[in-house]
């Protein structure tokens, strides 16, 4: 059972590689989100879901020879997006999301900015920040 | 209750949908191809954006309070400033999981009971009773369709997440 979503909203999903069309034969078997991170569910690198994603390439890079989504993911974090916007405007998983991002700031191709946190939580500063900003709203 | 209407209140952005995929082996895991999944479901999450700052955006997830989903809060409450646990008054019970997680994962939170058209059947001392709420827990009473309301409920988590951490030592900054 393919999800609609995720064949809306002009995203289609890439051929399948040989390799992976071998490994997962039904197209409609759930596993089917992750072909496009060639079947890994975990990124190198541990991402939050509202760490913010800022392309790191040249506006008029030639992108022939990078994957549709690398190229989604170029053009869309232009301007600054979260992890969990990509997800949303790409209709792509969140899981395959993160996998994909974090190949791409290992490639060069976007800039990640994690959260400050201080032993797993927010610190002070920032707390101050938001309420101040909160405030003003 | 009122979660996607409550993150719409003050969110820039037309509330967003992620996709988060459960499945009862993702522990661990890191090979699909290897591994025969025995069930997958998608779950949707709606989230919202609040510029603050010019280097400052605040996001806002509204996820399900059913127990089956909290493998998401897992992932969420990781570096959140706090949590907002909407309760309905009709059905107060349902809240507990919620109360009890936030307690365990040590994460500051609030109980906003939204009120419809400004009408709340309950005291604040009989919905702290019946949700057994510690004293310093605030609650705070809501309209999740009034921005102002919003607003008020996320400057008191702000203002409790901050209390919290001055009174516990070694983490104050």
């Amino acid at each position: 059972m393919t999800d609609p979503r995720w064949n809306s909203g002009g995203w289609a999903p890439p051929p399948v590689p040989q390799s992976q069309s071998q490994l997962n034969p039904d197209p409609a078997s759930p596993v089917r989100p992750y072909a496009v991170t060639g079947g890994r569910t975990a990124p190198r690198v541990k991402l939050a879901m509202e760490a913010l994603v800022s392309s790191a390439t040249a506006e008029n890079r030639e992108f022939s020879h990078i994957t549709p989504e690398y190229q989604a993911i170029s053009q869309l974090c232009r301007q600054v997006r979260s992890v969990a916007e990509v997800s949303a405007l790409l209709r792509i998983p969140l899981g395959v999301v993160r996998v994909l991002i974090a190949d791409m700031a290992a490639e060069g191709l976007v800039r990640v900015h994690q959260p400050q946190l201080d032993a797993g939580r927010p610190d002070v500063n920032l707390l101050e920040r938001v309420l101040s900003g909160l405030r003003r709203l | 209750m009122g979660k996607t209407t409550f993150v719409g209140a003050v969110s820039e952005i037309m509330p967003l949908t992620t996709e988060a995929v459960m499945t009862d082996a993702s522990a661990g895991i890191d090979d699909l191809g290897m591994t025969p999944l025995k069930s997958t479901t998608t779950v949707a999450m709606d989230f919202g954006r609040v510029s603050l700052d010019r280097d400052l955006i605040l996001y806002l997830f509204g996820t399900p309070g059913q127990h089956r989903f909290w493998f998401m809060w897992d992932d969420l409450v990781r570096g959140a400033i706090g949590a907002v646990v909407l309760v309905d008054t009709r059905r107060l019970s349902d809240s507990f999981p919620a109360i009890d997680y936030f307690e365990e994962a040590q994460l500051p939170f609030v109980v906003g009971v939204n009120g419809w058209d400004g009408q709340y059947p309950h005291s604040d001392a009989e919905v702290r009773d019946a949700l057994t709420l510690a004293p310093h827990i605030p609650l705070v009473r809501l309209d999740a369709r009034s921005k102002d309301s919003v607003k008020a409920a996320l400057i008191n988590l702000v203002e409790h997440a901050l209390s919290v951490r001055m009174a516990v030592p070694g983490w104050g900054g």
